[in-house]
């Protein structure tokens, strides 16, 4: 723990504290202390610890796939593209059996997704104290190592996605076509507005929903392994070990998920009804 | 939970991230899996091909392997059969050759009879005129007798 004389909920509410820079409300820039001053520092502030592990993960990815992708050989494969070629056909795959169209951005895109997300995801199993712990003793009050238990990561990926499936919608079924696909279904030409309504919320239902179960997974792992870390230390290993075990599995599948709703929303927004 | 900048620098790390992946990552790698998937389906091909020529060319070598033999057959038969109509010509030659030996030397004996027999009935005529002159104890006169003895000789 950060200090000795720490009560539980504020042991709990320090972890959940991102590591925000911003103005203060006085006019001077800083980091916030506390949840109060990162909620005064409203929309222009930014999470460090997020950006930071955020953007270290996706350049580890792009590191790793892109040395493999350089030296890649069609006879021999080496270890490292081994795994690479296991990740992209199984991407490729998952790709091709839901889209049916011609689109050089998905499969790509898709790949990203799993991977980036699995990496961020994964951070969840690094000890809840150990990297916190190591930016306390550099200095930094606030330290939270897990991307995805952050909205802004989540809904960042989800809105990106709803650009492309906006852009996609249209490209494919021109304006008029996206525009009859809101107002003219399911009821036809005179109940535009609650056609409007329904597909108006199926449609912005696809990003929120998107980001906040992966949002929502993942806080609520984190926040677990923080309760578990409160119990006396000799008795942690029993609860945090087969939590950890169970969420491995959490990890994967919501990555797969995530990657998988985004081919589904984007193949959707490819094909005319 | 505060939403803010954060979520406009992550779009931005995503879109820069996706568009690093979708332009140095995906196509290299994905390239060598087609790549890859293409050598295998046509080495399966060549094999295939390979197998079915060998079959072809084992048909093929049993077929003249056959062929070779019969024309070797045929050609011992006929050699046979030549062999047997020279020993047959052979022999036939040297029957009519014998013969045609045989023929002239019997010719040429009966000659030589026909001549010894003229030698001998001349010799004696002249024997029976000596005989006879000896007989008659005087000399005959040849011209006189001689249609006598040879007469005499004739019946001989």
């Amino acid at each position: 723990m950060a200090s000795e004389n720490l009560t539980a909920s504020s042991y709990i509410q320090h972890h959940l504290q991102n590591l925000t820079y911003g103005q203060h409300p006085d006019g001077t820039w800083g980091i916030a202390h506390g949840a109060e001053e990162a909620a005064a520092m409203g929309f222009w502030a930014i999470h460090l610890d997020t950006m930071l592990f955020s953007i270290g993960l996706g350049i580890l990815f792009l590191w790793l796939f892109r040395k493999a992708a350089k030296k890649v050989s069609v006879d021999t494969p080496s270890g490292l593209q081994n795994f690479v070629e296991l990740m992209v056909e199984f991407v490729d795959q998952s790709v091709k059996e839901t889209f049916h169209g011609k689109n050089k951005v998905i499969a790509p895109l898709a790949l990203t997704i799993f991977v980036w997300v699995f990496l961020m995801n994964t951070m969840d199993l690094v000890p809840v104290d150990f990297l916190p712990h190591l930016a306390s003793l550099l200095g930094v009050p606030y330290f939270r190592v897990v991307p995805t238990t952050d909205l802004n990561a989540t809904l960042g990926m989800s809105i990106s996605v709803f650009i492309l499936i906006i852009y996609y919608s249209i490209k494919v079924k021109g304006v008029s076509g996206f525009v009859g696909e809101l107002t003219l279904q399911p009821f036809g030409k005179w109940m535009i507005p609650f056609n409007l309504l329904l597909e108006g919320v199926g449609l912005l239902a696809k990003p929120v929903s998107l980001a906040l179960r992966l949002f929502g997974n993942l806080y609520a792992g984190e926040l677990i392994f923080i309760l578990i870390a409160i119990l006396p230390w000799g008795i942690q290993w029993a609860l945090s070990v087969p939590w950890a075990i169970f969420h491995i599995l959490v990890i994967v599948l919501q990555a797969f998920i995530f990657m998988m709703l985004t081919i589904v929303y984007l193949s959707m927004a490819h094909e005319d009804h | 939970m505060n939403i803010n900048l954060t979520l406009i620098g992550q779009a931005i790390s995503f879109a820069i991230f996706v568009w690093f992946c979708m332009k140095f990552v995906w196509p290299p790698v994905i390239a060598a899996l087609e790549e890859r998937s293409k050598k295998i389906a046509d080495g399966l091909e060549a094999a295939n091909r390979a197998s079915r020529d060998l079959e072809l060319a084992q048909e093929q070598a049993t077929k003249t392997l056959r062929e070779s033999k019969e024309q070797a057959a045929e050609i011992i038969e006929q050699a046979n059969k030549r062999a047997n109509q020279i020993i047959d010509e052979a022999k036939e030659q040297a029957i009519t050759d014998g013969k045609r030996l045989r023929d002239s030397a019997q010719s040429e004996i009966e000659q030589d009879v026909v001549r010894a027999k003229e030698a001998l009935r001349s010799q004696v005529s002249a024997l029976a005129l000596i005989g006879a002159e000896k007989i008659l104890g005087a000399s005959v006169d040849q011209k006189a007798h001689s249609e006598i003895v040879e007469q005499l000789a004739k019946e001989l």
